[in-house]
Formats: C-alpha cells, sequence, structure tokens
C-alpha cells in the first residue's frame, strides 16, 4: 500500500438534517490512503463501539458503529481492527486518546463517537478521527442529527466523512442503486423498477411488472430515474419522480425510443429512435419537448453518454462493421472511434471525474467489464464472465456497478461491484434476480 | 402438400420477381361457389379436400398461419438479412394475409442473449423492420403492419447455447384479429 499520512486536520463541521456543528480549528489536509493500481495492503482502522450518551441509545449507537464499519469493510481499502484485539477502551468521548494503547495493536486511524438523543427526540451524533501515528486527534470531531428512523443514513453520512477524509476522495455510501428486479423462469421474466440504499436496504418496488422495464438512469439530482417502458407496447422512455411517483412520458412518438440518458445539467435526455428500423441517438429539451437529432447513420446508434461537462457524448455504432464505441461533440462534429482492441464494445459510461469511460466488451463467448481513457487508451478490463453488462458509476468515480448474467435455464442476473483498479469484486444481495443498475449521486 | 407448396414458393425466389399478391399456389384459391364446405374451412369443392388432407387445421385459422405456415423466421447471429428459407415463408405468410384482408399483424424482431441490451433492442427492430418491408413488397397493406422489438427481453428457448440462441434471433408474425373467428 502506498499510505501517505499527511498533516492532521480538523474534520469539517457537517450537519444533517438541520444540526449544529462543533467548534472549527485548523484545517490543513486529510489523512490520506492514496487509492491506486499498487494498492495491496489494507489500511488498519479501528472503531470502537460508539458511547451511548443519553440513556436508551445503547443499540443504536451499536448499530450505527457496525454499519460505518460495515462499510469501510465493503470498500476494500480498510482493515477492520476488532474490538476483541483493543487494549484501550473509549470511555468520554471527550477524554484524551492512549495512542500508546492504539499502536501497540498497529491501528493507524481511531474512530470514536458518541450517539445521544437531542432535546427535539432526535439522534445526535458527534464522531472524531484521530491520527494514531502522528497522535493527533483531528479537531473536535463532526456532529450529525437525524431522525431515529433515519440512523442507517446517518451511519452512511459518517461513513462518507471517514472515507473521505482518509482517502481525499468523495464517498459514496449515502447514495441508493435503482434496478430492474427479475422474477420468474428466463422465458417468463416479469420485470420490476426496484430501488434501494446502496448497501442493500430499503429495498422499494416502483412499478408493478405489469409492463417490461429496462435500464433506469439517475437525473443528476437523484430525485428522478428515466427508463425505457413497455406501457404503450412499444419500448418508450418514461420519466418517474421519486418524490411524488409521478411518471410522464418524454417524447410522444409512435417510434421506439430507449436508452435514455439525462444530461448532467438535468435539463436534456439523450436517447435512441429507431424509425423503419434505423436506430439514431437523439436530443430533448425537458421543458419545450423538442427532439434533435445527434447521429444520422443507417448503422445502430445507441447507448449514448454525456462527458460530466455536457459537451462530448460516447456512444456505440455498428457503423463500421462491428460494434465499437465512438466519441463526438453535441453538434456532430469531431465523431472518433475509440475502441479498438478484439471484440465489440458497447454501453459506454463516462466516469462523473471525466477521466474513464467504462463499457461492456464481449470478446467471443466471454463479457467483460472494463474502463479507458476517453482517447481510447489506458484499457483495463475489470471482469470476465460468460455475461458481465451494464456497467454504472459510483458518484466519485472509483467503484463500478454491473451486472453478471449466470448461463442456462435457470439462470439469472445479480449485481456486483468492483473497483477502477479491478480489486474487490463483490456480489450485492438483492431479493430476487436483478439487472441494469444505476447509482445515484450522493444524497 | 406442403413440400410442393414450398418448391412452387422456391421456384418463385428464383424467377425473383413475380412472386407477389397475385400469384396462386396449390391449394389457396378459394372458391366461392359450387361444393360443400365439408372441412369448415371456408373451402369449397376440390379446394376443400385438399387443405382438408394437408392439414389438420383450418386454413383461415390463426392456428394453420402459426404451425402450418409457421410464424416466425430465424436469423444469422448479428444480422437481419432473410435467408431464401425465411423468405419462403414469408411468401406464404404474405399470401395467407391477402385472403384474410381483415387481419393485422404485430411483427416481433428477438435477439439471443448475446450482446448488450441497447444493441439488441435495436438489431431485433432491425429484424422486425426487415420483415415488414418484406410483406410490403409482398403487398401486405402497411396500415395491418406494426412493429415492436424485444430484443433479448423474451427468449424462446432457454438454455444458454447455440441450439437456443439460434431459435431466439427471430421474427414472429403474431396475427391481432382474425375475420370470422
Amino acid at each position: 500500500m502506498h499510505l501517505a499520512l499527511r498533516v492532521v486536520s480538523l474534520l469539517a463541521i457537517i450537519s444533517f438534517l438541520g444540526g449544529q456543528g462543533l467548534a472549527q480549528s485548523r484545517s490543513d489536509g486529510p489523512l490520506q490512503i492514496e487509492i491506486n493500481e499498487g494498492i495491496i495492503q489494507l489500511f488498519p482502522i479501528a472503531a470502537p463501539q460508539f458511547i451511548a450518551e443519553s440513556a436508551g441509545t445503547t443499540k443504536q449507537a451499536k448499530d450505527i458503529t457496525d454499519l460505518i464499519l460495515s462499510n469501510l469493510e465493503r470498500t476494500g481499502l480498510f482493515r477492520i481492527v476488532p474490538e476483541s484485539s483493543h487494549i484501550g477502551k473509549i470511555t468520554n468521548f471527550d477524554s484524551p486518546v492512549q495512542f500508546s494503547d492504539w499502536k501497540a495493536i498497529n491501528v493507524d486511524v481511531l474512530l470514536t463517537g458518541a450517539v445521544a438523543h437531542g432535546e427535539d427526540g432526535n439522534l445526535v451524533v458527534k464522531i472524531r478521527l484521530h491520527d494514531v501515528f502522528a497522535e493527533s486527534s483531528l479537531g473536535q470531531g463532526v456532529l450529525y442529527r437525524g431522525t431515529e428512523s433515519n440512523w442507517r443514513r446517518l451511519a452512511h453520512k459518517i461513513s462518507d466523512v471517514v472515507y473521505s477524509r482518509i482517502t481525499g476522495e468523495g464517498g459514496y455510501f449515502d447514495t441508493r442503486i435503482a434496478f430492474i428486479s427479475e422474477l420468474g423462469t428466463k422465458t417468463n421474466r416479469t420485470k420490476r423498477l426496484t430501488i434501494m440504499d446502496y448497501d442493500g436496504a430499503n429495498v422499494r418496488f416502483l412499478t408493478d411488472g405489469t409492463s417490461l422495464v429496462l435500464a433506469p438512469r439517475f437525473s443528476p439530482e437523484g430525485d428522478e430515474l428515466i427508463y425505457t417502458s413497455y406501457r404503450t407496447g412499444k419500448p418508450s422512455v418514461f420519466r418517474l419522480n421519486l418524490r411524488n411517483g409521478r411518471e410522464t412520458r418524454v417524447l410522444d412518438t409512435p417510434d421506439m425510443t430507449f436508452s435514455p440518458r439525462f444530461s448532467p445539467d438535468g435539463k436534456k435526455v439523450m436517447f435512441s429512435r429507431t424509425t423503419r428500423g434505423n436506430t439514431d441517438i437523439y436530443e430533448t429539451n425537458l421543458a419545450t419537448s423538442e427532439a434533435s437529432r445527434i447521429t444520422r447513420n443507417r448503422a445502430i446508434d445507441t447507448a449514448p453518454t454525456y462527458s460530466p461537462d455536457g459537451r462530448s457524448i460516447a456512444f456505440e455504432s455498428d457503423r463500421s462493421g462491428s460494434t465499437q464505441i465512438y466519441t463526438m461533440n453535441l453538434r456532430g462534429g469531431n465523431v472518433s472511434r475509440i475502441s479498438f482492441g478484439d471484440g465489440t464494445y458497447g454501453t459506454p459510461v463516462w466516469s462523473p471525474r471525466g477521466d474513464y469511460i467504462a463499457f461492456t466488451k464481449q470478446v467471443g463467448n466471454i463479457f467483460h467489464i472494463g474502463v479507458m481513457l476517453a482517447d481510447g487508451t489506458e484499457e483495463r478490463l475489470l471482469s470476465r464472465s460468460f455475461l458481465d453488462e451494464g456497467p454504472t458509476w459510483a458518484p466519485n468515480g472509483r467503484v463500478l456497478l454491473f451486472f453478471r448474467e449466470e448461463p442456462g435455464e435457470r439462470g439469472g442476473p445479480s449485481l456486483y461491484s468492483v473497483d477502477v483498479t479491478g480489486r474487490n469484486l463483490t456480489k450485492l444481495d438483492t431479493p430476487n434476480f436483478a439487472s441494469d443498475p444505476t447509482w445515484s449521486p450522493l444524497r | 402438400m406442403k413440400l410442393l407448396r414450398i418448391l412452387g414458393l422456391i421456384g418463385c425466389l428464383l424467377l425473383i420477381a413475380g412472386c407477389g399478391a397475385n400469384t396462386v399456389t396449390r391449394g389457396s384459391t378459394v372458391n366461392t361457389s359450387g361444393g360443400d364446405d365439408t372441412a369448415g374451412d371456408g373451402f369449397t369443392g376440390m379446394e376443400d379436400s385438399v387443405i382438408d388432407t394437408e392439414s389438420e387445421y383450418a386454413y383461415f385459422s390463426k392456428d394453420y398461419f402459426d404451425y402450418e405456415i409457421g410464424d416466425r423466421v430465424f436469423f444469422a447471429l448479428n444480422e437481419s438479412a432473410l435467408s431464401d428459407e425465411a423468405k419462403v415463408i414469408l411468401m406464404e405468410q404474405a399470401d395467407w394475409l391477402q385472403r384474410n384482408p381483415d387481419t393485422t399483424i404485430t411483427i416481433e424482431g428477438h435477439a439471443d442473449e448475446r450482446g448488450t441490451r441497447e444493441y439488441n433492442l435495436a438489431l431485433g427492430a432491425r429484424r422486425s423492420e426487415a420483415v415488414r418491408t418484406f410483406l410490403l413488397q409482398q403487398g401486405v397493406g402497411a396500415v395491418r403492419m406494426s412493429t415492436v422489438s424485444y430484443g433479448k427481453e423474451r427468449p424462446f428457448a432457454a438454455c444458454s447455447d447455440e441450439t437456443c440462441w439460434s431459435k431466439n434471433r427471430r421474427v414472429v408474425t403474431l396475427i391481432e384479429e382474425t375475420a370470422g373467428s
């Protein structure tokens, strides 16, 4: 592991659901793991169970601590030093830490916390990070407030700030995943639009399965989904408002429309439209419903993705005879093919950081999820199976989700996550078969 | 009988043009007078007996279309071009549709599971359009036909090898309304 422990600093003050922060002192820069392909050692962190500061918060303190540790462990970057091997005990949130106790068990970072009920009955959680190596506590900590029922989000928010302080990258724990739940036999599948927290909690079905639904994408604010539905009998692009449940059709046309994505500013939608068997890419302004044609080609042009600055797109096309990935500017110029390896390339998805484009690659009967820079260089394959498809990025551009389908009559799809480095391939728990994931922005 | 009809259609194919709406093949002429409709299938006289021995299904029935003619044609991997075999079946379909002028059809395009969801949706659309265009050329009215692509969403066969994939790369002509049924 390349671990750069830098100057220690105070955590920024963040309040959640109308909270207040503790006082802030110096702010010099984060403790840092540099995440790169060279990482082979895990970053040792300890978090003794948070102190229950008011009566009746012991369970909440335990649950929140456990969830934070579970989040950190799932990243594949941390080694959780278990409470059974702790020498020092944290009994008071504000007492000085005996760093020698933590050094002795090779902990680099110590996370302490306390949970109490506020006057309004809400949970109040305080946390503080301690740099054991430098024997220094990172300021006075961060305070979060939230309702009891929102304790998981409190834990996710705290996990995000811990991850962020240690890695220097944005977090991705307080996020949601929308996907397609699949039930039934392979020749008679029912598909339902579904949403859950990033960690699989709070699963909610958004459609009832009477119409086939495919491939949702989150809006940039995370408050809407756009997807393809067969509600009208043909594939058509629909939007669903997650606050009020309202579903609206994006473009009123007898043509088949599919593969929709929101522009980075949320004002436009790009999608594929098929006229007389020919599929091209179009863009619609959501305010005016005016559709303009982006590609004009006899080939199949589909699976578009916006660059984070909204100026360029990448898409897949079989105009060369096999399916490959192309980039172009939104005015239709500067078309350039960026994939040149063996096999076919599809479903490009631009990283929110703007550096990589993730894709699905098929070579013979094997599928891969991979990434390449936007100019097509530095291609790297992250997975390999009978059928891997449909990558989506975590908001920090460090982790990808995709789905993997098992072959055979009883086979079905499941969601997987993998680091952009190719490490930490992990299957996600979902109630049924699951495909077509889309990862929300941070909430 | 079935074989003869198919040979006749292949003959048409070899001659390239002129096998459209007005081509009469064996067993497809409808007599409007004389004889009894013993099979109860709308055919009478000699034609009636021909049809009767040829198929367990009445000519005008959806079953005849689906099973005797064949409601589907198949495609090579990533292809939307119609094979000669497919054209023979589609010519028979067109012939049947000409004689059942009140029917409407939905032309469903499908793909196998190899390939991404989006690509397969577009490929299914290409395939259904190839069939629509062919039927149109055979004289089936455009207003009677609609198309839809299911991509890889509705496989017919469930296994994960070529024996199933070849059955899933298909276009199905779905009879929506049948006159007198």
